[in-house]
């Protein structure tokens, strides 16, 4: 579905990211981790072609990101609160996206009132703008917008973040589902190996731009996955 | 302390993405300074032999007097729309050791330094010079300006009490026109002698130089209540958090009628209704309704057929120049979002073109009244609101693609009354200026009729090219895409 070749950002000779390839298949819940500075925003961003590559591309479904536009219809993204127009209630806010992705209000309303649960009934119908939520209400809005319109494609940026334990059990659930009845391709990166292990087939460890860990999941990933940040923190120690 | 904060601003002044990219914006405000700067000078010197051209009976000192009530009220209009408290964010300083006053008394020590302080001393000085020169004591001059200067100071700090309670109110600008408009109203009618009154005082201070403690004692009055209300500002559950208000949501669905842009028409029909900033571009349509009258009814401005256009622009386009030099910026919160959606820019940019058409053809209706001043205005606010909708709603957007500013709606800044100052006024001059100016020689040269006739052909070639020039946009708008997301994701 996804595949990256040669891929490269650097600023002012810096490089940030740099992946030879990597491929992602039809359905794959994907799971993106890393310390700070490592390059997962870079590569969502250069994924939904908010910044340009200094080398390579990704190709969605066979579309060249920057070269076209037709990968935006089956592609849907959550990467920020810059993502949430401030001004509208949460309502306003899905319908103008259902508007974009060709969804009628009904349509909508079907999607958001399977997530009741997920918004603890503090989003619906509540007539807040968007700007007065807090940032964990903030974050299940733009999560369940990046819903909406039966994306093939759904890209999270820390969804995790920001969120209580509760909301974070059952987002899990969510992606869990989403992974496995509808054959969606879901790109999740996270600070929190054991949310990351638990909702993804297969993890990549990015560090300082490249790819160190390709693993594919099983119950020993988390132990592997501790084992080696623990050990860059030795390494960093003994320098 | 203060050398902290100057540092701090310097950076934050030339490490901003907007003075790398607005250079030429810069220069232009430099050469506007100057310019004023010589005028004052030359109005300075000038000054006295005016008066006693004018007024040979009159003691000349007496005169300029009489006349500062004029220059109070001008001024603290000029201020009032141009002059805005220095902005600062403080939220990262309030929970170091650092005295909330020092912040305050900093932020209001900056603004005595404002150009606007500094302009009437251009003038006030070489006056002052010329009057010891021509035999009136020193002392007395003296006393006089310092009393001037004082009066400056006055007037800045006055300002800002009165932009602090009036960005409370929607309509933020109606109190200070109300309350001018009385106190014009009231002397010009000798209800209340006003004028010859602030003449009086200023004179009598001029000869006790004692009295001068009173315009020191006002002085001092004004700071501290400005002092007052920053002071109680700086907390974050204040001014920093926003309040929260219950929406009253709109259906809005009559913009169905425009097809696919409905979505955009919408959200900019709420960016609009829903944003302080966005609010008052509204308003200030009802000033632009009434701009003409400045004009119109003076027998000075009958015959100066070529100024009919230059108002026809402004009065027909004052919320394309006001609402259209943003855009893109009014959506650059989240703007991301929107270049990640599957969204044609197309579509997204004619929702704005429809918009600042719509607002012409609604101010042009508005403004039919002026008929009564003479149908050649009717005739020309008719030729400039086609050329609004056909030349310069194009420029506006593309303009906009070389706009690097983000706009922050949310408005958490603390001390942000309305944003913007005197740039966005002079933005807008060109495309006052050039209609004007072909208007004019074309009359000058041919005549009224053949004058319009090129003001409307320009319009409706615009119209006629409409999808062209679309494309062109969009075109520029798709290149500069990185550029501009990049530019709106950084905090100025």
């Amino acid at each position: 579905m996804i595949y990256t070749k040669d891929l490269s950002k650097s600023y002012s000779g810096t490089t940030v990211l740099n992946i030879e390839a990597l491929s992602i298949p039809k359905g794959q819940s994907f799971g993106l981790v890393g310390n700070n500075g490592a390059g997962k925003t870079t590569y969502f961003s250069l994924l939904l072609d908010l910044i340009k590559p200094s080398t390579g591309n990704v190709t969605n479904n066979s579309i060249v990101v920057d070269q076209s536009e037709d990968w935006k219809p089956f592609t849907s993204s959550f990467i920020d609160e810059s993502f949430l127009i401030g001004y509208l209630t949460p309502d306003e806010y899905f319908y103008f996206i259902g508007d974009l992705r060709g969804q009628n209000k009904a349509d909508v309303d079907a999607l958001t009132s399977q997530f009741e649960d997920f918004f603890n009934g503090e989003i619906l119908g509540k007539k807040k703008y968007l700007r007065d939520l807090s940032k964990g209400n903030q974050k299940k809005v733009g999560i369940v917008a990046a819903l909406i319109g039966n994306p093939e494609v759904i890209i999270l940026d820390e969804p995790f973040a920001n969120l209580d334990p509760t909301t974070q059990i059952r987002l899990k659930k969510i992606l869990k589902d989403l992974a496995e009845k509808q054959g969606v391709t879901i790109l999740i990166s996270s600070h929190d190996l054991m949310h990351i292990t638990d909702v993804c087939e297969r993890i990549v460890v990015l560090e300082k731009g490249d790819i160190v860990k390709d693993l594919e999941t099983n119950p020993t990933t988390l132990k592997e996955l501790e084992a080696h940040f623990a050990s860059n923190m030795n390494v960093a120690q003994e320098e | 302390m203060i050398k902290h904060f100057i540092n701090l601003e310097w950076k934050q002044y030339f490490r901003s993405s907007y003075w790398q990219k607005s250079l030429g914006l810069n220069i232009l405000l430099v050469f506007f300074a100057i310019y004023f700067t010589v005028g004052f000078l030359f109005f300075g010197f000038m000054l006295l032999p005016i008066i006693k051209k004018l007024y040979p009976e009159q003691d000349p000192f007496v005169v300029a007097n009489s006349f500062m009530f004029f220059w109070i009220i001008i001024d603290l209009m000029m201020r009032f729309f141009l002059q805005k408290l220095p902005v600062m964010s403080v939220k990262p300083l309030l929970t170091l050791p650092i005295k909330r006053s020092t912040v305050v008394h900093y932020v209001l020590g900056k603004s005595a330094l404002s150009f606007f302080n500094f302009l009437p001393l251009f003038a006030i000085i070489p006056f002052s010079i010329k009057l010891m020169g021509d035999g009136y004591e020193t002392p007395m001059i003296l006393t006089w300006m310092f009393t001037t200067i004082i009066l400056v100071l006055i007037i800045n700090f006055f300002n800002f009490i009165v932009e602090a309670l009036s960005a409370k109110t929607e309509l933020s600008f109606l109190p200070l026109i109300a309350i001018i408009g009385a106190l014009y109203g009231l002397d010009y009618f000798n209800v209340l002698p006003i004028k010859s009154a602030i003449g009086g005082t200023l004179m009598t201070i001029a000869n006790n130089p004692i009295l001068i403690l009173i315009p020191i004692g006002f002085l001092l009055l004004f700071y501290w209540y400005n002092f007052k209300i920053l002071e109680d500002k700086l907390y974050l559950d204040s001014s920093l958090k926003s309040k929260v208000t219950e929406v009253k949501v709109a259906e809005l669905s009559w913009t169905r009628h425009f097809g696919d842009i409905a979505p955009f028409m919408q959200l900019d029909l709420k960016l609009i209704w829903r944003n302080k900033r966005t609010k008052s571009s509204v308003f200030i349509m009802i000033i632009g309704l009434v701009y003409g009258l400045f004009f119109y009814p003076q027998p000075v401005y009958k015959d100066m057929v070529w100024l009919f256009p230059f108002i026809g622009i402004f009065v027909t386009g004052i919320f394309l120049i006001n609402f259209g030099q943003f855009i893109p910026a009014w959506d650059s919160g989240y703007y991301k979002m929107l270049m990640s959606q599957n969204i044609k820019y197309e579509q997204y940019l004619r929702s704005k073109f429809i918009l600042m058409v719509l607002s012409v053809g609604i101010m042009f209706v508005l403004s039919i009244p002026y008929v009564y001043f003479g149908w050649k205005i009717l005739v020309a606010h008719f030729a400039a609101a086609i050329y609004n909708i056909g030349v310069n709603s194009h420029v506006m957007l593309f303009g906009g693609s070389f706009n690097r500013k983000k706009i922050d709606l949310n408005q958490r800044a603390a001390f942000n009354y309305q944003g913007t100052g005197a740039v966005q006024w002079i933005i807008g001059l060109p495309l006052m200026l050039l209609p004007m100016g072909i208007f004019a020689v074309v009359n000058w040269l041919v005549g009224f009729e053949a004058g319009i006739a090129v003001l409307i052909l320009m319009g409706i070639a615009g119209v006629v090219l409409h999808k062209k020039l679309m494309k062109i946009i969009t075109q520029r708008y798709l290149d500069s895409k990185y550029k501009m997301i990049d530019a709106f994701s950084k905090d100025n």
